[in-house]
């Protein structure tokens, strides 16, 4: 991929997302719907369509690889498949998130959100 | 979930297979996790609109990956795309444009409310199927008549506009009040006429056309109930026509009503009116004619002479284009129609040709893994894009054609000059590059995802069996074939424009400049105050540099075709139904000379020849012959134009009517013996100089001779005797012009047809050539082999052509002007032209073939 992080910027939020999401562990699609959820309070529920639309363009885009590494068979579903952060995915999230942290920044300069003490 | 399942194969198949399990999954899960029956109801709501969203974006994502991979790869084979880009945009450019222009003229409703129940009425005469009506005939039919809703007319007529800057000859209608009902168009600002305008007496009133308000009065509305001075009378403006209403013509730019009084009905063989009906709801043309027809007998009964086997003719306001126009659009329409096929067959050429080309790489691909469904896709974006590309030059090609093409737009029709390139257009074209590329470019495509495999990576293969080589053969024969007919077709129309060309008109075209000074009563109503005029202009036009000679006449030949009078011999009435007519035209001393008509016999018209001494008339050679065959007509009287006329001269018969029309016989009169206020519509008006500068340099100083005489007269309708003459020949030349560019490019595309074919061939036998030198075959054995095949090909072509293009020309004979459908000079020059340009195409693989090195060859093998 000749892609650095950011020339991937500004990322579709359900793309920061699903990243978030991957980032502490592999997860299966229905997990990261489940994830996003709960880290979201339940505001952002993705869909099926939406959430593999997304996850094949990051596929393309070298964020994600699908991972061979799966739980036990007692635990398992034949029909999942895992997906794991790379380090381009890493990159793209951290500087994702610079980017936003600065916006918050310029954001509480201007008095649009209060300043924290 | 088997309904969830089955929503999936909206999305595409790779994209299914790759998530569609995974995605079941993920919703059985959402939709055991989901409570009630509401929240599932929800849940399926949302899924269903959501793929139905996602599958459009997947689609997309695939389509445009699809055709940037396509892009790059034409952009990699300029070879291949360049000249399949311009087989789209000439095939598809030249039909949109002659299509547009048939659709236009033939198809498109009229710019009227319920065009279909517009109608033109005209008297039929023997020997005249359209003949104008009179006033008194139109009168009758129009209180006699149930079929029509309303039944109007109207004329044309010119008049002098003076008052508004520098004096301007305009054109016009005189129309009966009715005429806008009629037509269902109200104006775009004011009023119409009313009945009250339309009767004998009534104060003067103009509407004036859209184009011409805006040009002279600058689009004020406060033009409305000012007055404007045409001929010398004042009339009052009461309103504007919308910019889209052009009746009678394009050129029209004021109506005035007729204002009849009861002496314009005296006379019934005084037609000059046209009748324009709008039929009731529910009427055919056919029961309108029927009607019209019991009528025309009826008064036929009742007036016994004047009405004497004259009957009706009802037509469709559509079908006013002449059968000439018709035949001459749907000919051009066809060359078209050759010209795409032609194209077609060499971009289907092109496609199988690089689909055999690629096959080795689509074996490569397919063997690596390729899905073949990806790899169809991918070709069928490249025909796609091909087609866009090709599409959009159409488009521009049509655009820019069109305009070349509006002297095939009719006069008599009401609408614009150059057909609008319009939505119709654009969906024309789209529609021809969908077909074109479906047809020509899934089959090849198809063809080579198919005989994508293992056996295709195997070194020294052969690429194209017998089937595509058969298919191609097939092509090269269609377009040489189509190439005879189109070739036939220009050369006997070309013959037939020739022949129309050479027809003597019977005067002088040549260094003739022609003027008209039309001018207005009743300011000119006396017959002394006109001649003063027309003494003043032709002295001093005669003493200018250059000139040899100049004349008036009441209108030139070919200019005016009207002017019809009946003939009364030895008392005897020789009426129009008896086909005995013939042209009236008042002329000055010299326009014989000036023209150069011969005098047969006895003299000129002379300025002696006055309204105090005896009527004379000098007469043309058929009109003599007619009546007083082997006889001397010199000293002979007939009764014509109101008066006994004794004959003086007779000169040489002149084409009135056109290259193309027979024409009366032509009767002269002396300038000086119109009574005062009599046929005003024949005072001498077309002015005459026969010059030995060119025409034009003598414009200014006409100009200002003429406004010397009298500075109110305007001057229009400058021009050359041979613009006029060629005038007649115009839309015939303009389609010819059209049918020899088709038939250039498809005798080009034929040749480079078989050039692609036989090189490729050559290409693929190049081991065969080798192995064939290599065992005693000489070089010109091999150039013969190769060029026969090409003649094959080329005779194949020309056998079925030369037979199509005789049933062609038997199709366009009407058009042929005499040239005989199987003309021998034609058909043969056609052949060896044909021959040669498909010959000369084999001549190059003919040498490639011959440049073959054996031990190359065979060294490679």
């Amino acid at each position: 991929m000749s892609d650095t992080p950011d020339s991937l910027l500004p990322l579709q939020p359900t793309t920061f997302h699903i990243l978030l999401s991957l980032a502490d562990e592999d997860r299966h699609g229905y997990a990261i719907i489940l994830d996003v959820a709960r880290r979201t309070n339940g505001e952002i529920k993705l869909s099926a369509g939406t959430l593999y639309r997304s996850i094949q363009r990051m596929l393309e885009l070298g964020l994600i690889i699908e991972t061979k590494t799966r739980p036990a068979p007692e635990l398992d579903d034949v029909r999942r498949r895992y997906y794991r952060i790379t380090p381009l995915g890493t990159a793209v999230a951290k500087a994702e998130a610079g980017r936003l942290n600065s916006l918050l920044k310029m954001a509480r300069s201007c008095g649009v959100v209060p300043r924290t003490t | 979930m088997n309904v969830y399942r089955t929503l999936l194969h909206l999305y595409p198949s790779s994209y299914r297979a790759e998530y569609g399990d995974e995605m079941c999954g993920v919703f059985e899960q959402q939709l055991a996790m989901a409570g009630g029956t509401l929240a599932k109801c929800g849940l399926w709501i949302a899924a269903l609109v959501e793929v139905l969203s996602n599958a459009v974006a997947v689609h997309w994502q695939i389509a445009r990956r699809d055709l940037r991979y396509s892009f790059r790869s034409l952009l990699r084979s300029p070879g291949f795309a360049i000249p399949a880009i311009l087989l789209v945009t000439i095939g598809i450019g030249a039909n949109a444009a002659i299509f547009t222009l048939a659709d236009f003229v033939l198809v498109r409703p009229l710019p009227f409310p319920e065009p279909q129940r517009l109608v033109k009425v005209w008297e039929k005469h023997p020997g005249y199927s359209f003949m104008e009506l009179s006033p008194a005939n139109y009168r009758d039919f129009k209180a006699a008549a149930n079929s029509f809703a309303s039944l109007a007319a109207y004329t044309d007529i010119d008049m002098n506009l003076v008052g508004q800057g520098e004096p301007l000859r305009i054109e016009g209608a005189i129309v009966t009040a009715d005429l806008f009902s009629t037509l269902g168009k109200a104006p775009w600002i004011g009023r119409c006429f009313t009945e009250q305008d339309d009767r004998p007496g009534a104060p003067a009133t103009a509407l004036l056309s859209y184009g011409f308000w805006q040009t002279e009065f600058g689009g004020d509305s406060s033009v409305l109930g000012k007055s404007i001075n045409l001929d010398d009378a004042s009339y009052t403006v009461v309103g504007v026509m919308p910019p889209d209403f052009q009746f009678p013509s394009r050129e029209t730019k004021f109506w005035k009503t007729f204002r009849f009084e009861e002496e314009n009905y005296q006379d019934r063989n005084d037609n000059w009116i046209v009748g324009i009906g709008r039929l009731k709801p529910g009427v055919t043309v056919a029961q309108a004619r029927t009607e019209m027809e019991l009528i025309a007998r009826r008064l036929e009964t009742q007036y016994p002479k004047e009405n004497e086997k004259v009957g009706t003719t009802v037509v469709s306001l559509r079908d006013e284009v002449s059968q000439q126009s018709r035949l001459l659009l749907l000919a051009l329409c066809g060359a078209a129609v050759c010209l795409l096929v032609i194209a077609c067959a060499n971009l289907a050429n092109l496609l199988l040709v690089r689909s055999l080309a690629r096959q080795k790489e689509l074996s490569i691909r397919v063997s690596l893994g390729a899905n073949r469904r990806y790899l169809l896709r991918q070709l069928l974006s490249e025909s796609f894009l091909l087609g866009v590309a090709g599409g959009m030059g159409a488009v521009g090609v049509a655009g820019g054609i069109l305009p070349l093409l509006s002297r095939l737009v009719p006069n008599a029709l009401p609408i614009q000059e150059v057909p609008p390139v319009d939505v119709r257009l654009l969906l024309l074209a789209l529609g021809l590059t969908a077909i074109t590329i479906t047809a020509f470019g899934v089959a090849p495509a198809i063809r080579a995802c198919r005989n994508a495999n293992f056996s295709g990576l195997r070194d020294g293969v052969r690429t194209g069996g017998v089937g595509s080589h058969k298919t191609r053969s097939a092509l090269v024969i269609a377009e040489v074939a189509i190439s005879v007919v189109l070739l036939i077709s220009s050369g006997l129309l070309i013959r037939a424009l020739w022949t129309v060309q050479a027809v003597n008109p019977g005067f002088r075209t040549e260094d003739i400049l022609t003027v008209r000074t039309a001018l207005p009563i009743p300011k000119y109503e006396k017959t002394n105050v006109r001649e003063h005029f027309y003494t003043k202009v032709l002295t001093a036009v005669r003493r200018l540099p250059g000139v040899t000679d100049a004349a008036y006449i009441s209108a030139l030949p070919m200019v005016w075709r009207g002017g019809i009078w009946p003939v009364e011999v030895n008392g005897r009435s020789q009426n129009r139904a008896e086909g005995t007519s013939a042209s009236l035209r008042y002329v000055t001393p010299g326009f014989f000379r000036t023209m150069a008509i011969p005098v047969e016999r006895g003299r000129d018209v002379s300025e002696s020849d006055t309204v105090d001494t005896p009527y004379v008339a000098v007469v043309s050679e058929s009109f003599a012959g007619r009546y007083w065959p082997d006889e001397n007509p010199i000293g002979r009287h007939f009764n014509f134009g109101l008066h006994d006329r004794e004959i003086v001269g007779v000169v040489g018969d002149v084409r009135v009517r056109g290259l193309e029309r027979a024409s009366e016989p032509q009767v002269y009169l002396p300038y000086k013996q119109v009574p005062d206020g009599w046929l005003i519509g024949y005072l001498p008006k077309d002015l005459a100089i026969y010059t030995t500068l060119p025409p034009p340099q003598l414009i200014r100083e006409v100009r200002q001779i003429i406004a010397g005489a009298d500075p109110q007269q305007p001057i229009s309708n400058v021009r050359t005797m041979e613009e006029i003459v060629a005038g007649e020949t115009e839309s015939r030349a303009v389609q010819t012009r059209v049918l020899m560019t088709f038939t250039g490019v498809a005798i080009l595309l034929a040749g480079l047809g078989i050039y692609g074919l036989l090189s490729f061939t050559v290409s693929l036998r190049q081991q065969e050539f080798g192995i064939r030198m290599a065992l005693g075959a000489r070089q010109s054995d091999i150039f013969k082999m190769v060029l026969s095949r090409g003649a094959i090909l080329a005779v194949a072509g020309l056998i079925p052509g030369l037979v199509l293009a005789y049933f062609a020309a038997r199709w366009l004979e009407s058009l042929l002007a005499g040239v005989k459908p199987g003309d021998l000079l034609t058909f043969s020059s056609a052949t060896v032209l044909c021959f040669a340009a498909t010959l000369l195409g084999t001549v190059v693989p003919a040498l490639q073939a011959v440049r073959v090195d054996p031990t190359t060859v065979m060294r490679a093998e």
